[in-house]
């Protein structure tokens, strides 16, 4: 952590700074195409979208939907046809990059990834090459949106924990505050002008947003509460509504599940990982025919056990869920997992 | 030896010899092609490996040689998927990935000095060979070793030249079954649980280890616990699908242990400490 050093940047300057952050490296931005906020490569022409939280979550920046792991080809022995040599060559690829206009949510997801990728007995390099190489410019939310439950899992919409840089909108402009040694570089490069004048109104700004935010659960207790209600029919019945479409889990910043298959065209190919989701009848799918996970009954309760009980469980209290709401956003058959949560602790209690 | 740094990338292997067990089960005995990696690779018993059939993918299975016979990596593979198909379709020289060794092991250090029983079912055979033949080679470390083993058919036994040779032991107890009565079985005929309660093992000094199909391990620790056997005597090692192999990609999680990555070996009394979702 480093002294918190400041910049402003006026608000018809902006566009100058996104485009010089573009300039040395790869730069993410939110854009809004129709209807949907993703975040996408900057290019020029590209217009970026701060307004509103983005509809998928930064995830894809460092862990894409798909990416490949390694290349393969099959050669034949000139000397004998029958007999055959694998080849394989790795594709590691990690370019500098930057993401800018993450939301404190977003960023605190990387933490999540980070015990799990990053975990010392065998580091997945993929992430871990991408994830040095990243630096996350986040947005304070100064207005967020009624399914946002950030301060129910410990963060708050000036959270900075995860960023690099914490940028927070003021009325002539932007104020802009290092978090770490990488974002300090890095504003040292871009020439920009001194902050300290603007200090108070973005602490009023954050103090601000902070107030418009209630949380709505305690999460005190909920993993052995989960654990409690593990053979009842409690998730049967709330979740009677759930479509198992796995959206929920494809937006969420911290849903890291994937799945690694190889696509082939002639005698090469490559070994792919792609995003899964826990919420389908085949990822648990046995060759054998059976299913652990067989309803989506089963397949929810393993979502939420895995946020809110075993990760923490397995990662010093941790919550796997950083209370950005998209699940409940996007989700096509209305379920909230607020309700979900409250519901469950209520029938906990019940059954105690 | 361990995983290479990218714990994703296969060593490749070359399969130097295939023995069909069963109508549907073929072992594959398999040496790296890098020297350096045959002669440096260290696994232990009851550890898994990751089998690749580059353009059809990955499956995960035990590693059925014992650490102590370091000339070849066996794994038997039951056709049931697209990848198991396809490993049936390799002939002796073909390539494939391995990625191994992964997950924990036999607590084979605990059981020093204890008598050991085997109970498995099937190609559930194949973990507890790795063990069975570790503890050959290392007999005198363990006291009295019985199997009791069992198949649908007298075909569906699988490792037929291990039993013809374990039969012939007298430091060694094998007791075989199979379902019903077959033309020319003479052995024990009955489902492995309920041979289980005739053999009638008394717990004391006892560990015993248990695989199979799902069903048969269920009736297997019911009837260990009516025997009582204590919780922490009873190991069993088990199947879920798998991916990643490292504990990441979240589908073979029970509760918060990844059975790639925290198992595949638990005691029953560990079982018990998470959710019941088997």
């Amino acid at each position: 952590m480093v002294m918190s050093m400041s910049w402003f940047i006026p608000e018809n300057e902006f566009d100058i700074f996104v485009k010089n952050l573009s300039k040395k490296r790869r730069l993410f931005v939110p854009v809004k195409e129709n209807s949907i906020v993703r975040f996408v490569e900057f290019k020029d022409g590209i217009k970026p979208y701060f307004e509103k939280q983005a509809t998928s979550s930064a995830k894809n920046t460092i862990f894409p939907q798909t990416e490949t792991l390694f290349r393969f080809e099959y050669k034949k022995d000139p000397k004998d046809l029958k007999k055959f040599s694998v080849e394989i060559s790795e594709t590691i690829e990690a370019p500098e990059t930057v993401v800018l206009g993450t939301r404190p949510c977003d960023a605190r997801g990387f933490l999540v990834f980070d015990k799990v990728f990053l975990n010392p007995k065998h580091p997945d390099i993929y992430y871990q090459n991408r994830r040095e190489k990243s630096l996350f410019i986040t947005m304070t939310c100064t207005d967020p949106e009624p399914t946002c439950f950030c301060k129910a899992v410990g963060s708050s919409p000036a959270d900075s924990l995860g960023s690099d840089i914490l940028i927070t909108k003021v009325k002539d402009g932007f104020f802009v505050e290092t978090i770490t040694e990488k974002g300090e570089k890095l504003l040292n490069e871009l020439n920009l002008k001194d902050g300290d004048a603007y200090s108070k109104e973005a602490e009023k700004v954050k103090d601000e947003a902070n107030e418009k935010l209630e949380s709505p659960f305690d999460t005190k207790g909920l993993s052995t509460d989960i654990l409690k209600l593990f053979n009842t029919n409690f998730w049967e019945k709330e979740l009677a509504h759930c479509l198992s479409c796995g959206v929920c889990t494809y937006l969420c910043p911290t849903c890291y599940c994937f799945n690694i298959t190889d696509e082939t065209s002639d005698s090469e190919g490559e070994r792919i990982r792609t995003w899964d989701a826990c919420m389908f009848f085949h990822f648990t799918l046995e060759g054998s025919g059976h299913n652990p996970r067989p309803t989506k009954a089963e397949r929810f309760r393993n979502r939420v056990g895995h946020k809110f009980s075993y990760f923490p469980d397995k990662y010093d209290g941790m919550i796997a869920c950083c209370g950005c709401g998209r699940c409940i956003k996007s989700c096509p058959a209305s379920v909230d997992i607020r309700k979900v949560i409250i519901d469950l602790k209520e029938a906990a209690n019940e059954s105690a | 030896m361990n995983l290479p740094k990218n714990p994703y990338l296969p060593y490749l292997a070359t399969v130097t010899k295939i023995i069909d067990e069963t109508p549907n089960i073929k072992s594959f005995q398999v040496v790296f092609n890098d020297k350096k990696v045959q002669k440096e690779f260290s696994f232990e018993p009851g550890q898994v490996g990751q089998l690749s059939v580059f353009g059809v993918g990955e499956s995960t299975f035990v590693i059925n040689s014992p650490p102590t016979r370091k000339e070849y990596l066996q794994f038997s593979v039951m056709k049931v998927g697209e990848v198991t198909s396809q490993l049936h379709r390799l002939s002796e020289g073909d390539v494939i990935g391995v990625r191994a060794p992964l997950g924990n092991w036999f607590p084979y250090d605990k059981m020093k000095g204890k008598d050991i029983l085997f109970i498995g079912g099937g190609i559930g055979l194949a973990p507890l060979r790795t063990l069975i033949l570790f503890m050959l080679d290392n007999r005198k470390d363990y006291g009295d070793i019985s199997i009791i083993y069992g198949a649908r058919t007298p075909d569906d036994l699988c490792y037929k030249d291990d039993l013809k040779e374990w039969e012939k032991r007298d430091d060694l107890n094998l007791v075989l079954t199979v379902d019903k009565e077959f033309p020319n079985w003479e052995k024990r005929v009955g489902f492995v649980p309920a041979v289980l309660k005739e053999e009638n093992p008394s717990p004391e000094g006892k560990v015993a280890i248990t695989c199979g199909p799902p069903i048969m391990i269920k009736f297997v620790l019911e009837a260990l616990s009516e025997m009582k056997f204590d919780d922490t005597q009873i190991i069993t090692t088990l199947e879920r699908r798998m991916k990643c192999g490292i504990g990441i990609c979240g589908r073979c999680n029970i509760g918060s242990k990844y059975v790639c990555d925290d198992g595949p070996v638990f005691t029953l009394s560990e079982l018990k400490e998470l959710p019941s979702e088997l």
